[in-house]
């Protein structure tokens, strides 16, 4: 199977901070859409305010759930300072979301963070913006939907 | 017995997918220890209405399933790999003794030690103990093997053991139900059988030769319907691999030809030697140990293994491209992450401060707070398996000059000192060193490694609701410690430092209690507390 045929994306941040649930909804969405799609991370100890990162893979069929170094089309970090960390896991020619692009300003809830890093990240893969809703809706309590809706589309017109 | 399930297409996790099984095979008691990355399954069979309760520690887990399977029912152990160490002695014999309801104890290796003291490969388990082992690649195996395994332990009378790895347990795949078929379950009533359960040696002999005669149709059955996969590809390549390696395989090769082994104790061999034959260069790829590799060898099999320096860390698509080259240049290290701490406001943080204030020799354990060897607390000079902080610290003091024996003291987790410190804590008492000793539990009122599991010592069980709580002060009063102090390490600082000074400062058995709720789980601590008091 030809590389292209699968996308490739990797979630990166501290603990604490949203990275598993940003690609909880990432594959939902994916998956919502008829992909064939694995998602990957490490928990445990690297929930303790360390380094944490998730791989999600989708196309016409995946193998390997772990995205290989270099190969990630897209990567998302949630936390500046882990961009030098998490960068040699994405390809010459792809995409770094990285917080400054957010205006954090504007989230009506500053923990949504991930949310609006996954509306900036939506810019760049081809699925229809109610896959992302209702993976959204799926993944968090009734209460935080607002909020996170929000945050997606402020993300999305960055 | 199986209800008609609904069809069922969705994302879920090995681990999910495991409990997932479970509920569908009827399982009527889910026990183990929480362990990463094991711990999630039993806390999904619960979440899915299934009855799921923990364990003090993974040897009386596995007691309890065995009990279950004698009286005819469906039990599922779980436990991550250094779990079946603990639960080692009664695996072994259960083995002789075999079951009548279905037994399917599940560890879960963790090669690369994401969050594990070693990264042991427990196929060896399978092949000391004599018991068939089953290895799911994905999500949607993890479903079918554990239907097929409670299938297998039921038809042979004996209990199967299912090898998970931290890729498939936390990996997300696609989970279809209903999948592999839910063999029908009978219900749980007792069966007198003395030569059969009772192990005496006259016994335990002709146990094992019966272990042994089905052991032989295992492998002959293995090989002729066994749960084994092959991929058709070129003649010039053939692969066998088991467990996530084969997903690594199908993608860093695509044109070989591959074999995947699902059974991988007792292993089709002949299947294995007829694949060896069919290709020019055949090749296996296993993360950790060479145990395909060395079984093909024995069995006279022309295989050719991957170099040493692939049997460390897991195996990824690239390392995999790297052993078919046969390329065993330098690999680049990954760029290093943020090493994970105690929490900011964490409780042991106090205690770990005096200890390296105070120049101890710390006998550490496992959990959290091991995390206190690491700057700014360098606080830890042992850290072995569970319970061990005792025992080793122990040890130290027997036998180092007195001026140091005096300044070594024992750390111990809550969870941790129940699953196998109570022993360790007998141990003192009963061979104290001539300079005493001192212990320390920090009490967080969870199990926060694993994820804030509940345990003996929390008075709540695995759903949250009330149960007996074990004293761990009137514990260490009545079996003769005297001098037993609890401090609050967050509203007393200054008091760890003192009761840690005069119990250093004489020779005597001392325990002290660092007792204040882990900050992650104190609001729903109080939350349960409060919902669970008596109206």
């Amino acid at each position: 199977m030809p590389q292209s045929d699968i996308t490739n994306i990797v979630i990166a941040g501290l603990g604490g901070q949203g990275v598993l649930k940003a690609s909880d909804i990432l594959a939902s969405a994916v998956f919502r859409a008829g992909f064939d799609v694995k998602k990957s991370e490490i928990h445990g100890m690297s929930q303790r305010g360390g380094s944490v990162s998730s791989d999600v893979r989708f196309g016409k069929k995946v193998f390997s759930p772990m995205v290989p170094p270099g190969q990630a089309d897209c990567l998302v970090v949630l936390s500046q300072s882990q961009v030098a960390v998490a960068r040699p896991m994405l390809k010459a020619d792809g995409v770094l979301i990285e917080p400054g692009m957010i205006d954090e300003a504007r989230l009506s809830n500053k923990k949504s963070l991930n949310v609006a890093l996954l509306g900036a990240l939506a810019r760049h893969l081809d699925l229809a913006d109610n896959l992302w809703h209702a993976a959204i809706q799926a993944a968090l309590p009734e209460k935080l939907h607002a909020a996170n809706m929000q945050a997606f589309a402020v993300g999305k017109a960055s | 017995m199986s209800q008609r399930q609904e069809s069922d297409r969705r994302l879920a996790s090995g681990n999910e997918a495991v409990a997932q099984a479970a509920l569908h095979a009827s399982v009527k008691l889910g026990t183990g220890y929480p362990g990463t990355p094991s711990t999630e399954i039993l806390e999904f069979f619960d979440g899915m209405g299934g009855p799921a309760q923990w364990a003090p520690n993974e040897k009386v887990a596995l007691e309890v399933g065995i009990g279950a399977a004698f009286a005819g029912a469906r039990a599922l152990v779980t436990m991550k790999h250094v779990g079946l160490n603990v639960a080692a002695d009664p695996l072994f014999t259960v083995a002789y003794t075999g079951v009548s309801g279905g037994l399917v104890i599940v560890s879960a290796d963790d090669p690369g030690m994401a969050s594990s003291q070693n990264e042991q490969d427990n196929r060896r388990f399978a092949v000391a103990a004599g018991l068939p082992m089953i290895e799911p690649s994905d999500s949607q195996e993890a479903y079918d093997f554990t239907l097929r395994a409670f299938e297998l332990s039921e038809r042979w009378h004996v209990p199967v053991l299912l090898r998970m790895t931290t890729r498939v347990c936390h990996s997300a795949t696609v989970l279809q139900t209903p999948g592999y078929p839910v063999p029908a379950a009978k219900p749980a009533s007792f069966v007198r059988d003395v030569p059969g359960r009772v192990m005496i040696p006259a016994y335990a002999r002709p146990a094992h030769k019966r272990l042994r005669s089905k052991l032989a149709e295992l492998a002959a059955w293995n090989d002729s319907e066994g749960p084994n996969q092959s991929v058709e590809g070129d003649s010039n390549l053939g692969i066998i691999t088991s467990g996530i390696s084969f997903q690594h395989v199908r993608e860093a090769a695509p044109q070989a030809r591959v074999l995947k082994i699902g059974l991988t104790y007792p292993l089709p061999i002949e299947t294995m030697r007829r694949f060896a034959a069919s290709v020019d260069r055949c090749l296996v790829v296993e993360e950790g140990d060479p145990f395909l590799y060395e079984a093909a060898c024995t069995a006279g099999i022309a295989v050719e293994n991957k170099s040493e320096m692939y049997r460390f860390g897991e195996l990824n698509v690239e390392r995999v491209r790297r052993i078919v080259a046969g390329d065993t240049s330098p690999e680049a290290a990954p760029t290093p992450g943020k090493p994970p701490e105690l929490c900011p406001g964490c409780p042991h943080r106090n205690v770990f401060e005096v200890l390296h204030d105070l120049d101890c020799i710390v006998s550490g354990d496992i959990g959290c707070y091991t995390l206190g060897v690491l700057p700014p607390f360098s606080a830890m000079d042992t850290c072995v398996c569970m319970g061990a902080s005792i025992g080793v610290g122990l040890g130290l003091r027997h036998t180092l000059p007195p001026e140091q024996a005096r300044r070594v003291v024992s750390v111990i987790g809550d969870s941790t000192f129940v699953h196998s410190g109570i022993t360790g804590l007998i141990e003192m008492v009963y061979n104290p060193p001539p300079t005493g000793h001192v212990l320390v539990i920090l009490d967080n009122g969870t199990t926060a490694m694993t994820g804030l599991q509940e345990h003996p010592g929390t008075g709540r069980r695995l759903n949250h609701e009330t149960t007996s709580k074990l004293n761990f002060e009137e514990l260490a009063r009545s079996i003769g410690i005297k001098n037993v102090q609890t401090v609050d390490p967050i509203l007393d600082a200054s008091g760890i430092e003192r009761v840690l000074r005069e119990a250093l400062g004489k020779d005597e058995l001392s325990l002290i209690i660092a007792r204040r709720p882990c900050l992650l789980a104190a609001g729903s601590i109080k939350m349960r507390e409060k919902s669970n008091a008596p109206k």
